[in-house]
This record gives structure tokens, C-alpha cells and sequence, in this order.
């Protein structure tokens, strides 16, 4: 059991990289290749990791199941609140234009914002997904 | 404000419900979000019929990007009917469901259940508002994606089975489709419809278009449950709890002929479609086969869910009919069946689903003698059997009425010889249910059957009432329906 050291110290180690390259791509998204999709697969796969080296039911005091079944519709939120947010300036749906003070502004918010409710929605479902699946046998 | 986003709101209402009733968890206070936002919506969709029958086309540019590069929402008056029909529905069903709901779902789904239900809502309304092809295969997907959910929360361990069949059925669908989008795209450089409208006609070389109507017309007509590829039907609606059938059979097939009609008649042209090729011939073969032999098998068929789902089939065939004839009666006919039928099968659906609630069964033998004990249920039952069969004072008269003349207008006396024979085929089938349900001694089962709830009664008979008020009074469906019909036989340009 204790062979597995050295994947236990690597694994810590990693983790924190693969966090900090999720939002690397996550905030990337903005100018190059990136975005909430593949940042969520891979902060998901941080949390997928975890689990493998550490077993389930450590992962899931981490990140308990509450929280993802929650990221699920909150990531949808976001996005769809920015659309209504943009209406309420008076502009159309998702229209960022006047969500700060000048259109190139508004847009780059809108944009960020939208992005991180994507983010939330797709690491959710990703782990919740890995949870179903990996958690099938047990009862 | 609210007055110029109508178009956003009637899709991101629905949306933004359902990720509530996800995040709230609580089934009782998810009826109540689902129930506020279905009420909503009909609302929104009456301003926006309103708005086109005042200005024309409403267009809308999501998120301020013009169309053609942007998305458009686009009303017009056959969307707008459209929108009319799924959101009433919606706002019946749910109005009706929260007791058939939490007798029938676990109660730690039944808060998963109302947000897939508005989801499903959301997509349906999306397919229904939107300009855009490519947004109107997202919205297709997410209403087919919950629908699948839908159907598989049934009681029956079959729900699953038939659910996963439906899924397999319903991705094929969904694949064909996007490959004729593609198509379309390769050869007109857009995805706007309008736009694929104007520039269809220049194209030269016209075989990626066959391929792309092709692709597009079996696509959609395995969602539309079109003879012969509706074997994914009977058994979603059978095993799928009954509010979720009486939902799905009033808007989601509702939903995939506009989409149809769209394709046929908006995008590639009656002359393309219905002259250049022998579309109407293979249609009224194919509606003429749904009519006989799905109200044969009908009447064959031990669970009374199953029956009325062989009936769609049926009665989409009527639908289907009125396109391929595509004249302006027998178009209007078409559409005045899309409205009409969703009315009668989600009253019948309804009866059905009191009477579940109420004793648990659904096989035809099993409600022996119910009639005594649930005249009311029954009563309404009864009525709505009658406008399937197409009873004069009933809106299905009103429907076939329109079919029968389209098909005498055009020399026809075969086809309306057919549809009268389809009718007789529903009194077989209707009549069963009847004498059973009424003159057959109740076993003791039914004997301690009562009358539903209050709300299940009183929705299931305001649409018994839709049924013979809208039969003599044809203004609201025929009118508009002939209408839409003119809209789109002169084509979106």
C-alpha cells in the first residue's frame, strides 16, 4: 500500500499546476485558444487526479457532491444573469455593450463573465459525472 | 424595455426557472417557479402574436450582433402560433401536474423533474423563435435531451428501455439534420434562414441540395415520429409519466412539423420542393400509411397510454397529409390539425393520467366500469374521443373538414374517401375504451375509485372545453392557421 508513495508526493505537487493552467487557459480565452470549456475539463481533471491517487471518498471531503450539484445550474446562472444584466442596460440580450463604461469595456466584462459561468457549469458536470460513474458500484 | 426583448425573454425565462429548480432542490417550491414562468409564457407569446399582427416580422439580434452573422430571433405569424401552442400547453399541463407528479416521481427527482421540464420548454420555444439553423439544432438538442430524462423518471422500469430507444432514435434525427445544415452552409456561405431563403435560388448545382433536403426531411421526421420511423412513440408515451406524456404529445411533435414546414415550405420553396420533386406523392403515401395502419394497430393495443400514442401517429399523419397536399385549405388544414390535436391528445392524456392517479391502472381491462365512479373524468374522456374520431362540434371535425376539402379541391375522392375511413378506424379504437370505461360491471378496484383532485379536474375540462368551444368557433385556430398558411406558401422573402 505504501509503494504508491511517490504518485502520492508527485500528485501533490501537480495539483496545484494543473489549477493554476486551468486558469491560465481560463483567462486566455480572452485573446487566444482557451476558454471556460477546456479550463473546466481541466480543473475537473485536477479533481479527477485527486481522486485516482487518493481514492473517492478523500476527494469527495474536498469537493463534496453538495457543491457540484450546485456548480451544475449556478455556471448557467451566471451566464444567463449577464444576459439579463445586459438587457437591464438596456441593450439586447447579451448584448455587453453597456455593461461598463465603454463598449470595448463591456464587452471584455461580459465576456469574462460569461466565461466563468461556463467554467463553473462544465467542471460541475464533468465531476459530477466522474462521481456517478466512479461511484456506481458502491451503495 | 420588456416590450423590445419579448423575443429573448419568451427562451431565457425558461432557462433561467430551470437553473433555479436545480439550485432550490425543493420539489413544492419548483412547481411554483415552473408554474409562474409557464404563466408567463403564453403571455409573452400572445404580445409577440400581437406585435406581428400589428408591425409584420419582429426580429431580434442576440446580443446586439445584426443578422445575418448574428443570431435572429425572427416571430412570425406561423411562429407565433406555434409559441401560442407549446406555451398554453405548458401552462395547462404544469397547472395540472403537481399531485400526478408527486405520486407518481420519487420525491428527491420530482425538483429534477420541473427543471427539465423547463428546459424542455426552453428548447421547444427556442425552435420555435429562432432564425437561425444552426441555434435551432442547439435548441432541438435541448429539448430531445430532456425530453429523454423526462420520459425515463416513469414509474415502469420500461421508461428506461423505451427512453434509451428514443435517445438512440432521436440522436440520428438530430445528426441528420446538422448534416443538411452543413450542406446548406457549403452552398449559401449562411446559417441565417432567411438568408439561406434568398440565396437558395442562385445555386446552380442543385444536388448538395437534394442531399441537404434529404438529410433535413428524414432528420426531422424521425422527431416528428413520421410513418414508419415513429417506433420510438408508443412506448415513450406508454411508460413516460403521464404528465410528461400529456406534455410531450401536445408540443414536442407540435414543434418538429413547424420545424418541417420551415425547411419545406420557407427555405427551399414550394416550386423547389413540391413541382421540381415528387415529395408529394412520397408524403401522402407516407401520411396515408400512418392513418390506416397506426389506427389498426391502435385499436389492437391492452394499455390505453399506448393507444392514444398509436393514435398520434395516426393523426400526425393527418398533419403530414395537409403539408404534402400544400395548398392553401389543405396546408391550413395542417396547421389547424398541429393546434387541434395537441388539444384533444393532451385532454385525453390528462383523463388518463386522473385516472391513474386515481387507481394506478392503464391496461383497458383494468378501468372496466370506471365510468360509474369518475363520470367526470370519463365525460371528458369521452369528448375529446369524439374529436379524435372527428364528431362535428368538436375541433377535429374543423381539421378534417379542411383535409377533406383540400383533398376534393385538388379531384381527390380516394384521399377523402381514406381520411373518412381513418375516422371509422377511431371509432373502433375510441369506442373500445368507452364501452369498457362505461358499460362494463367495475371490478373492486375501481369501486373505490373517486373523482381527482380539484386542479387535475378542472385543467383536463377547460381543455375538454377548448375542444367544442374552438369546434364552433374557428376563428382563433382556422383564421390564423390560414393565414400562417399564406405566409408560408409565399415563402419568407
Amino acid at each position: 500500500m505504501r509503494l504508491d508513495a511517490i504518485l502520492r508526493v508527485v500528485a501533490k505537487f501537480v495539483l496545484p499546476f494543473i489549477l493554476v493552467f486551468g486558469l491560465y487557459v481560463q483567462f486566455h480565452g480572452d485573446f487566444g485558444p482557451g476558454g471556460g470549456f477546456q479550463a473546466g475539463v481541466i480543473v475537473a481533471a485536477a479533481v479527477f487526479l485527486h481522486a485516482i491517487i487518493f481514492g473517492l471518498d478523500q476527494t469527495k471531503l474536498i469537493v463534496p457532491p453538495v457543491i457540484v450539484e450546485t456548480m451544475v445550474p449556478l455556471g448557467v446562472l451566471v451566464f444567463a444573469g449577464v444576459g439579463v444584466a445586459a438587457m437591464l442596460t438596456g441593450s439586447n440580450y447579451l448584448d455587453y455593450s453597456h455593461l461598463a463604461h465603454d463598449q470595448i469595456h463591456g464587452q471584455e466584462w461580459g465576456v469574462f463573465l460569461v466565461e466563468a459561468g461556463v467554467l463553473i457549469t462544465v467542471s460541475g458536470t464533468m465531476i459530477a459525472i466522474f462521481y456517478a460513474v466512479a461511484g456506481r458500484d458502491r451503495k | 424595455m420588456i416590450s423590445s426583448n419579448l423575443p429573448a425573454l419568451q427562451v431565457v425565462l425558461p432557462l433561467l426557472g430551470a437553473v433555479l429548480t436545480a439550485l432550490v432542490r425543493r420539489g413544492q417550491i419548483a412547481w411554483f417557479i415552473a408554474l409562474v414562468v409557464s404563466w408567463t409564457m403564453p403571455m409573452i407569446a400572445f404580445a409577440l402574436l400581437k406585435q406581428v399582427l400589428a408591425e409584420g416580422v419582429v426580429s431580434y439580434a442576440l446580443g446586439g450582433w445584426a443578422p445575418p452573422l448574428g443570431i435572429e430571433y425572427r416571430v412570425d405569424l406561423v411562429s407565433a402560433y406555434i409559441l401560442i401552442l407549446v406555451s398554453l400547453m405548458g401552462a395547462l399541463v404544469v397547472s395540472y401536474a403537481p399531485r400526478s407528479v408527486a405520486s407518481e416521481i420519487a420525491p428527491e427527482r420530482q425538483a429534477w423533474f420541473y427543471t427539465m421540464y423547463l428546459l424542455c420548454m426552453c428548447g421547444l420555444l427556442g425552435i420555435a423563435i429562432t432564425g437561425d439553423a444552426f441555434n435551432a439544432f442547439v435548441f432541438l438538442e435541448v429539448s430531445s435531451l430532456s425530453t429523454y430524462v423526462l420520459i425515463a423518471l416513469g414509474r415502469d422500469r420500461r421508461a428506461i428501455l423505451s427512453a434509451y430507444q428514443y435517445l438512440i432514435v432521436g440522436t440520428i434525427g438530430a445528426t441528420f439534420y446538422v448534416l443538411g445544415v452543413g450542406l446548406l452552409y457549403v452552398m449559401t456561405g449562411s446559417l441565417n434562414l432567411a438568408d439561406i431563403a434568398g440565396r437558395i435560388g442562385d445555386i446552380d448545382n442543385i444536388r448538395p441540395l437534394l442531399a441537404a433536403l434529404a438529410f433535413i426531411t428524414v432528420g426531422i421526421s424521425l422527431k416528428v415520429a413520421l410513418f414508419p420511423v415513429h417506433l420510438w412513440l408508443p412506448n415513450a408515451y406508454a411508460f413516460a409519466p403521464s404528465v410528461v406524456t400529456a406534455f410531450l404529445a401536445s408540443t414536442a411533435t407540435k414543434v418538429a412539423i413547424y420545424l418541417l414546414l420551415r425547411y419545406l415550405f420557407s427555405i427551399f420553396g414550394v416550386v423547389f420542393v413540391f413541382r421540381d420533386l415528387p415529395v408529394t406523392e412520397i408524403l401522402i403515401t407516407l401520411s396515408v400509411a400512418a392513418m390506416i395502419i397506426a389506427s389498426v394497430v391502435a385499436v389492437f393495443q391492452a394499455n390505453v397510454k399506448r393507444m392514444l400514442a398509436y393514435s398520434s401517429v395516426a393523426q400526425i399523419g393527418y398533419i403530414t397529409l395537409g403539408i404534402a397536399l400544400a395548398t392553401q385549405t389543405g396546408l391550413t388544414g395542417g396547421i389547424v390539425h398541429i393546434f387541434n390535436h395537441a388539444v384533444m391528445k393532451a385532454a385525453l392524456f390528462m383523463a388518463i393520467g386522473c385516472v391513474v392517479f386515481r387507481t394506478g391502472a392503464v391496461k383497458i381491462e383494468d378501468i372496466a366500469g370506471i365510468g360509474r365512479h369518475m363520470p367526470l373524468t370519463m365525460g371528458a374522456f369521452v369528448i375529446a374521443g369524439l374529436a379524435l374520431i372527428g364528431v362535428p362540434g368538436t375541433v377535429g371535425f374543423v381539421s378534417k373538414y379542411y383535409l377533406v376539402a383540400a383533398a376534393l379541391e385538388k379531384g381527390w375522392w380516394w384521399l377523402a374517401a381514406i381520411i373518412v375511413i381513418s375516422s371509422l378506424i377511431a371509432v373502433v379504437y375510441v369506442g373500445r375504451v368507452i364501452e369498457v370505461a362505461w358499460f362494463r360491471d367495475p371490478g373492486a378496484a375501481i369501486r373505490a375509485a373517486r373523482e381527482p383532485p380539484l386542479e387535475m379536474l378542472v385543467f383536463t375540462w377547460i381543455l375538454t372545453a377548448a375542444i367544442v368551444v374552438l369546434g364552433f368557433d374557428t376563428e382563433l385556430t382556422a383564421g390564423i392557421a390560414g393565414r400562417a398558411a399564406e405566409v408560408l406558401l409565399t415563402g419568407m422573402k
